[in-house]
């Protein structure tokens, strides 16, 4: 085990880091990043909501599974690929189509009665508001 | 290297040579499904963000351009803690050929996806053409 260099250079230099930057910045260069998740996710947040957005058009609301548990979100659904029929051909097939699942993590514990889901044009908002109890409760000082 | 996966990150447009944009968005290109029926083309693109009202198409020569604005939504109060995709408008450009007949073009939005059924003239559906022997 490598320990951390204290002092020597008058910070702490951890070798370790080094590496782990060496290693990024050629899987970076080699392997661009394609393999992100899909669907892509817009997360807003201040102390008390949190609000998440995805693009997903063309899927059936009905269909999408949504559930919290903890500081978690999962959010799983599908979309259907177009059907062809006799003396039908495809000139172009740039929609994605099949199921997805995302899962999320957010900053604080959520509370899963008050969730709420809209989909409109293609775009699911998901509003999660913060737990009562995580809330943090102000402690005021006396001071004698 | 990554063309083994399906891009479906979006891509944004290429600005036309010359020309500029006045609107301060990004403008992104939409994928779009073709499909050729018997009696007509079906497009359909994806523009989530997007409805009825807020949709262009205009055909003009031979050139059908569909243009989508989306009016970004920013949560009150909050701030962006997590940015995976940017929010613009969509722009695509289809020549079309002889065989569209332009009068009978009918589009709809549903979901954020836009559809273009294009019919195709009488004179282009698929005809049998004799061929006769030289004499």
């Amino acid at each position: 085990m490598l320990w951390t260099d204290w002092g020597r250079y008058g910070r702490v230099w951890d070798p370790w880091q080094e590496l782990a930057r060496m290693d990024r910045t050629f899987s970076d260069i080699l392997s661009p990043s394609t393999d992100r998740e899909f669907p892509a996710v817009n997360v807003w947040a201040n102390g008390n909501e949190a609000t998440v957005t995805m693009e997903v058009p063309g899927i059936d609301p009905q269909a999408v599974d949504i559930s919290v548990a903890g500081k978690t979100l999962t959010v799983r659904g599908s979309r259907e690929p177009g059907k062809t029929g006799e003396d039908e051909s495809y000139h172009r097939n740039e929609h994605w189509y099949g199921s997805f699942s995302r899962t999320i993590d957010m900053p604080y514990l959520i509370d899963q009665n008050k969730v709420q889901a809209r989909f409109s044009k293609g775009v699911l908002q998901i509003t999660l508001p913060r737990a009562e109890a995580d809330k943090p409760k102000k402690i005021t000082v006396v001071s004698e | 290297m990554g063309e083994t996966v399906k891009e479906i990150q979006k891509k944004e447009a290429a600005t036309p040579e010359g020309v500029e944009r006045t609107r301060p968005r990004k403008v992104y290109t939409p994928a779009v499904d073709i499909l050729e029926r018997k009696d007509d083309i079906v497009v359909t693109a994806d523009m989530p963000g997007v409805d009825e009202r807020s949709v262009d198409i205009t055909l003009e020569k031979n050139v059908l351009t569909i243009y989508g604005m989306v009016e970004p939504q920013f949560p009150e109060g909050q701030r962006l803690a997590l940015s995976e995709y940017g929010v613009g408008d969509y722009q695509r450009a289809f020549t079309l050929s002889e065989e569209v007949d332009r009068d009978r073009i009918n589009a709809s939005v549903k979901n954020g996806v836009l559809r273009l059924v294009l019919p195709k003239a009488a004179a282009a559906k698929a005809r049998k053409i004799e061929v006769m022997a030289e004499a």
